[in-house]
């Protein structure tokens, strides 16, 4: 009984949220391996074109909202996610003719990409508080829970109770049905074999007649779909907040880098290492111990290794072991 | 005379704003012909079939394909009109597969390219066993295989080689010069520079041997094999 209770504390608190998390990492350092890997940089405007993509994707579910159309037991905002794809991809379209491709017929060092979209950054950030404010978001408006916790726990006869948001299970299907697709565009479609040819090597990709602005435009709308999609489902799941998601520039890149920057297999099994990491370092440890440890050992303290606050030093931390021992990733991606 | 089916005549040149490196240099190749551009090194071999395909800037001089005046033309448009290129290094998609390889050869082609790929599968047995495979994962020889593969996936009406053999053991290097007379005698033109010079000449029909960016011998490959002058400067006696 001990064991099952630890089992359900860990799954509660530790596995789903963890999970949930790194999908969404994962959908955004997916997006920064493509721009990596096609583009050739690290593109610094990645949380803020997350924002963007979830307020337009706010004012299209608060506009259907408005007109009563609704997706009964789920999120309204699953049907104004394509607008919000749509309105990032001619953004991201736009700032492309207007900054970087100066910068990419001129043949500019890749640190000059960076500082330009550092540049985009924060002209976005503008762009976006002016839409939408500085204040949190709530948007999430579908049936809460898939498991309720005193449910399960009348269910199970168990102490520990089990909680399964539907925000949780929608950002677990929406993620795998995304990467499922990218994956099949990349792997069997003619435009996504020149994608790969084009990372691959530019010059034969250009000798083969392959179109290289049109290679830079498709790219542009799929990391506008899996940036937009990673943003509403963490606003969804958690909230919006201007500030939080241009913060998640860092676990993304460090999912991104653990992976194998270039390699999308390595951006999604990075972004489980980053999100699992976060969690597990910052959670309490003291009960799921009370149970799986016989009495005398109790623990008397938290067994907490870094209090929540401190949870941004983890994707640091990593960043830093990665860099030092394994600069290719986990997955021989390109060293940075 | 008639007009040769591949010329690039008097050619001057260099890169971009640079020096000139070719001083009128003339390359030329014919239908059925297998014609090597032989020299030491830093002799503008290489740039001499840049030059050829448009990646040069060519001040003087001129390039005709089939008659018609190519000089201005971007290597892409070059391949557009029937040029195929296999340059020396990175000339394979290594994450790819041989298949995609072949697949991204014909990216230009709107028709069904299937028997295409499938007499590159015969002139080249190793890459249908190999096609599912990533090409960066193969050895040196296959990829070149893979590199000549994915040019000839366009139909080229002049297929150009860039030191195919560069970095392969002496077994492989016969083998692929073995399987580029097999593609010549399907009727495509080759156009090929070389660093082995006793190998490329004896397989030449047309052959040039270049000195500091200019012609210095031109005939047959049997012809510059028995020459002298050529064997005591080039071939080491």
């Amino acid at each position: 009984m001990d064991f099952l209770n630890a089992l359900v504390m860990l799954t509660n608190f530790v596995i789903i949220p963890a999970s949930v998390y790194g999908a969404q990492l994962a959908l955004g350092a997916l997006a920064i391996t493509l721009i990596y890997s096609i583009l050739r940089f690290s593109n610094f405007a990645h949380g803020d074109s997350m924002a963007f993509g979830t307020v337009v994707t706010i004012g299209v579910t608060a506009l259907f909202q408005s007109w009563g159309l609704h997706l009964g037991p789920l999120p309204t905002a699953l049907i104004a996610l394509p607008f919000g794809v749509i309105a990032t991809a001619l953004l991201m379209i736009g700032t492309d003719i207007a900054v970087y491709r100066f910068y990419r017929v001129k043949r500019a060092a890749p640190i000059v990409f960076v500082m330009a979209s550092m540049g985009v950054m924060f002209v976005m950030n503008g762009v976006v508080r002016f839409l939408a404010g500085t204040k949190d978001i709530s948007f999430d408006d579908g049936v809460r829970f898939v498991i309720k916790a005193a449910e399960f726990k009348k269910w199970s006869g168990l102490d520990q109770p089990l909680a399964l948001r539907s925000t949780s299970l929608i950002t677990l299907v929406v993620a795998v049905a995304v990467v499922a697709w990218l994956f099949w565009f990349l792997g069997k479609t003619r435009t996504g074999k020149s994608m790969r040819a084009f990372s691959d090597n530019e010059d034969l990709a250009l000798l083969s007649g392959i179109a290289p602005n049109r290679v830079v435009m498709v790219t542009w709308a799929i990391v506008a779909l899996l940036t937009t999609t990673a943003g509403v489902l963490y606003g969804l799941d958690k909230a919006y907040s201007p500030f939080t998601y241009f913060q998640l520039l860092l676990p993304t890149f460090a999912a991104a880098i653990v992976g194998g920057l270039g390699s999308p297999l390595g951006a999604i099994a990075g972004g489980f290492v980053v999100a699992f990491s976060e969690v597990v370092v910052t959670y309490v440890w003291k009960q799921v111990a009370a149970y799986l440890l016989p009495a005398a050992l109790e623990p008397t303290s938290l067994m907490q290794i870094m209090s929540t606050e401190y949870k941004v030093a983890v994707s640091f931390a990593i960043l830093v072991v990665v860099l030092l021992f394994k600069p290719t990733g986990l997955f021989k991606g390109q060293s940075v | 005379m008639t007009e040769p089916f591949l010329i690039g005549e008097t050619m001057t040149g260099g890169y971009g704003r640079g020096p000139d490196i070719l001083h009128s240099c003339t390359i030329s190749v014919d239908p059925g012909q297998i014609a090597v551009i032989v020299g030491p090194n830093g002799a503008g071999k290489s740039t001499a079939m840049k030059a050829i395909f448009g990646m040069l800037n060519v001040r003087s001089g001129s390039v005709r394909l089939a008659g018609e005046d190519i000089t201005k033309l971007t290597p892409q448009e070059r391949v557009m009109k029937g040029m195929g290129f296999v340059p020396q290094v990175r000339n394979i998609f290594p994450s790819m597969t041989v298949e995609e390889n072949l697949e991204m050869g014909g990216f230009i082609r709107t028709d069904d390219f299937r028997d295409t790929m499938e007499q590159i599968y015969s002139l080249f047995p190793i890459l249908r066993d190999k096609r599912h495979q990533a090409a960066g994962e193969l050895s040196g020889g296959q990829r070149q295989q893979v590199a000549v593969g994915r040019a000839l996936m366009t139909k080229p009406k002049v297929l150009l080689l860039d030191e195919p053999t560069a970095g392969v053991s002496p077994v492989v290097m016969d083998e692929l010069f073995d399987r580029i007379i097999e593609v010549s005698r399907t009727g495509i033109p080759i156009l090929m520079v070389e660093q082995n010079a006793k190998q490329a000449l004896a397989i030449a029909d047309r052959a040039y041997v270049l000195v500091q960016g200019a012609n210095a011998h031109t005939g047959t490959g049997a012809d510059l094999l028995a020459d002298p002058e050529v064997r005591r400067s080039f071939l080491g006696g």
